[in-house]
């Protein structure tokens, strides 16, 4: 990290040298290996990282093995690129009259690679597999909304299945299937396009293992080989018939033990496209790619979360406190000075991708998310100052870099109330301590937390993180005027009506400030001049099917 | 010398049961691997639950342990974070990492004690003097620097060499990783030949065999070399496992998917299969290297002995 700035400074001091040296050298950079640029069939090399778990549907919940599913399976919905809007794909239509039963049509033709027809048990038979207890899928609680899922996947730990399949779920024909829920869910049908919910062929059930080796789906693209911990080509699927094939003619995924090496590709010309801009050369980047770098809103919002079982946070003044805090703290400067722009400071709970119509409001948190260091000393002080006089935030210091932005929290916080011990950043070793320490309630002070969204509906920013017992509730947030606003907003008859009740439910936040909101993050990409037409989704990944290569 | 093997051979049963046992300990101590897997979210109770017998997690740890032994001498070392069996990444890391190893190995060895042969018979002069600051340099600098710079001149300014290692780690890529590997081992390689060279010029049996009238040659390589390169084998010996471990920076660096890579990995994801599993052979490695060294010892010293 700072070899790389040492880096740039020695350049500066013998740069005549470099740049006679770099004129020579450029037209042959990156060796034998950047020939693979043919007209429409050109291969793209990307930057990739191991997946963390097997590549199923409903077993990866982060973004390496997200990218691939996005590119081997299309789901009944897709989430438009550059709106965001879920938009029917294998769905020919999904109607309800009563926001809890659903009736699902699926298109004719659709296929997977290997030649099995995609149809209503294809989605059945996979949500049942990914729901049932024994198969332990991480994203098995995506179902829970589906009747009967109490049955197949009881929540208390050690109790025992008394279902195997939904009981929510009812085939009509091959084309036609009926979704039961156990609850109004006004916007179920929007979450349909999450990797979860992916369709999958018999294949699968016949021998898991041969298709984890190499996964077969209905996407625009098929996997050719694939070496675990090293790479995987993906070749275009000339079989693909949905309306979005694949514009070049394969991705090889290579996979980087470090994202400064993959950047250090990229700059040689030995890769095309690095989805991950280390924070260490964001400095250099504009001046390093000029217009191919892409710095773009992604679905993540950073908040600093408050323990609210802890007696420190649970008196009724205590949200004074809180909303001192978040008043303390100057997002602006820090965004600029530490991110260098690659976040947006938040005004609200949501994220900017989900549009105006989408639920995402500007400025709702108001003045309370606002910089302002005397109305926030004098909130604390009203609120009966900071538990015990100080505070600290955790985070965990093995990944993300979190210790620069929370030491610059923390010492804005401190500025703001003129007491340089007011609060300090608690590192807590790996991921998993920190996760374990948060979700076992062992933390009374504030820690950092992270949201990225499954589904660009306002809906996943809220209920999941703030309603009463909600499965990701770690401040365990609890109020009842919260909880009856979403109850409505689920239960509502237009998307429109929904999202509004949602944005009254997320009113409710600004009085009580379980959680800072921080910031938006951005999803960054760079890529080399062999490629154009290159876009990040709201999901901070790129559009691999829509890149041409020169 | 056959009794000496076998006795050295023995005394490593109790080595590796020690070094293994307390590896586990100490990753099992990181934590709770589950909360992890889920990201931000917080993990749906049953299935972390379902996940954590999956694991054996809920077993004490020494019956943990037990599990895990008895596998690996089935020759199961367990499934990583991934899934991926243990036996797999150990199959791919340990190879490529043994090249890069080789190749720092064979620099440091080739250029460390040629610099301090040359360096110990000119001692004081222009090229001694200027061999100890070199190498003073190079043990000053931390290795990623060095890696960083090196790959950002001849890898992407002046296009020299590939920036990173390519797939099945080729040797011609491994060349600038093994010098970056190599660079700080090779200085002390270099200071200890030219102590130790500069200390046996002066010794009386050189004297004799200068007397005797011995040619240049035959006095530096039989008689000056093969009693100066002691400590230089000792320090050669235990490097061998050094630069295997020690490959975690370096590899980062230049993209080697090796041990150093893998144990990483293992660290972050809170995975005790694969970091007890790569230790482990790394400990053997290390047994092994410092048996070879102690055997060495006889055959450049006459003196040396083993019953």
């Amino acid at each position: 990290m700072r070899g790389a700035t040492r880096v740039k400074l020695a350049v500066g001091v013998t740069a005549v040298a470099l740049t006679a040296a770099a004129c020579g050298s450029s037209s042959d950079s990156g060796g034998s290996s950047s020939s693979t640029g043919g007209s429409g069939g050109g291969i793209v090399r990307a930057s990739w990282g191991d997946p963390q778990n097997p590549l199923e549907p409903a077993n990866t919940n982060e973004v390496q093995g997200g990218k691939v599913l996005d590119m081997i399976f299309r789901g009944l919905k897709q989430y438009n690129p550059k709106t965001a809007q879920a938009q029917n794909m294998i769905a020919q239509s999904i109607t309800s009259s009563d926001s809890q039963n659903f009736d699902i049509k699926l298109k004719t033709g659709w296929t997977f690679s290997n030649g099995e027809p995609v149809n209503a048990d294809s989605f059945i038979n996979a949500w049942n597999y990914d729901t049932q207890l024994k198969n332990a899928q991480l994203n098995a609680s995506f179902f829970s909304y589906i009747d009967g899922y109490d049955k197949v996947h009881p929540d208390t730990p050690g109790a025992k299945a008394s279902a195997t399949t939904l009981s929510g779920l009812t085939k009509v024909s091959d084309t036609e299937f009926k979704v039961k829920l156990n609850q109004k869910f006004a916007l179920f049908p929007d979450t349909l396009g999450y990797a979860a919910f992916y369709p999958l062929p018999q294949a699968f059930f016949t021998n898991r293992q041969a298709w984890l080796a190499k996964p077969i789906g209905n996407g625009p693209y098929e996997i050719s080989s694939y070496t675990k911990g090293s790479k995987m080509d993906l070749q275009k699927w000339d079989g693909y018939k949905g309306p979005d094939p694949a514009q070049n003619g394969g991705v090889e995924l290579r996979v980087y033990t470090d994202n400064n090496t993959a950047y250090t590709d990229l700059q040689a010309g030995n890769i095309d496209l690095v989805d991950d801009i280390p924070v260490t050369q964001l400095r250099n980047v504009k001046s390093d790619l000029g217009n191919r770098y892409i710095n773009v809103p992604a679905g993540i919002i950073q908040t600093i979360s408050f323990p609210l079982y802890s007696s420190r946070w649970s008196s009724a003044n205590s949200a004074k406190v809180r909303q001192g805090l978040s008043m303390a703290i100057n997002r602006k400067e820090i965004t600029d000075q530490i991110f260098q722009q690659t976040r947006t400071p938040a005004s609200d709970w949501t994220s900017p991708v989900l549009g105006s119509a989408g639920g995402f409001k500007e400025g709702l948190c108001g003045e309370e998310c606002t910089f302002n260091a005397d109305k926030a000393k004098q909130l604390i002080a009203e609120g009966g100052g900071l538990p015990g006089g100080k505070i600290t935030i955790s985070y965990n210091a093995d990944t993300g870099s979190h210790k620069e932005w929370v030491d610059a929290v923390c010492n804005s916080i401190n500025n703001a109330l003129g007491n340089n011990t007011a609060c300090v950043g608690a590192p807590v070793g790996t991921f998993a301590d920190f996760r374990n320490r948060i979700t076992s309630k062992q933390l009374d002070n504030p820690f950092r937390a992270g949201w990225q969204m499954d589904y660009p509906l306002i809906q996943d920013f809220l209920q999941p993180q703030y309603f009463t017992g909600a499965s990701s509730n770690d401040s365990h947030y609890s109020n009842a005027n919260f909880d009856k606003l979403v109850n409505e907003a689920n239960a509502a008859s237009s998307t429109s009506d929904s999202v509004s009740k949602f944005q009254d439910a997320e009113k409710q936040l600004v009085i009580d400030m379980p959680a800072i909101p921080l910031w938006y993050q951005n999803g960054s990409a760079g890529y080399s001049s062999n490629l154009s037409n290159v876009a990040l989704n709201p999901f901070s990944v790129p559009v691999y099917n829509e890149i041409k290569v020169k | 010398m056959g009794r000496y093997v076998i006795r050295r051979l023995l005394q490593m049963v109790p080595v590796f049961i020690g070094t293994t046992l307390l590896i586990f300990v100490m990753v099992w101590g990181l934590g709770d691997p589950v909360a992890a897997m889920f990201g931000d979210r917080t993990p749906d109770p049953a299935t972390a639950a379902q996940i954590r017998h999956d694991l054996h997690l809920n077993d004490p740890l020494i019956q943990q342990y037990w599990i895990y032994m008895s596998n690996v001498f089935k020759g199961d070392f367990g499934n990583a974070w991934n899934q991926q069996p243990v036996t797999d990444l150990l199959k791919t890391a340990y190879p490529v990492t043994l090249r890069l190893t080789i190749v720092a190995f064979l620099i440091e060895a080739i250029v460390g004690v040629a610099l301090g042969v040359f360096a110990g018979l000119r001692r004081g002069r222009f090229f001694d003097t200027g061999v100890l600051a070199m190498t003073l340099i190079v043990v000053s600098i931390p290795t990623f620097v060095t890696g960083y710079v090196l790959q950002y001149f001849f890898g992407v300014k002046w296009s020299i060499v590939h920036p990173s290692v390519g797939e099945g780690a080729p040797f011609k890529d491994l060349l600038m990783p093994g010098l970056v590997l190599a660079g700080v081992s090779l200085a002390y390689v270099a200071r200890l030949t030219r102590t130790s060279v500069a200390e046996n010029t002066r010794a009386d049996y050189l004297r004799t065999a200068v007397a005797k009238g011995l040619p240049r040659r035959r006095v530096i390589t039989n008689h000056m070399l093969r009693n100066s390169l002691i400590p230089v084998v000792t320090f050669l010996g235990t490097d061998i496992g050094n630069l295997m471990a020690g490959a975690l920076v370096t590899e980062r660096i230049f993209n080697i998917h090796g041990v150093g890579y893998q144990i990483y990995q293992g660290i972050v994801h809170n995975s005790p299969a694969t970091v007890v599993g790569f230790v482990t052979v790394l400990v053997i490695v290390f047994l092994l290297a410092n048996l070879l060294v102690d055997l060495l010892y006889a055959v450049l010293d006459p003196r040396i002995r083993y019953a």
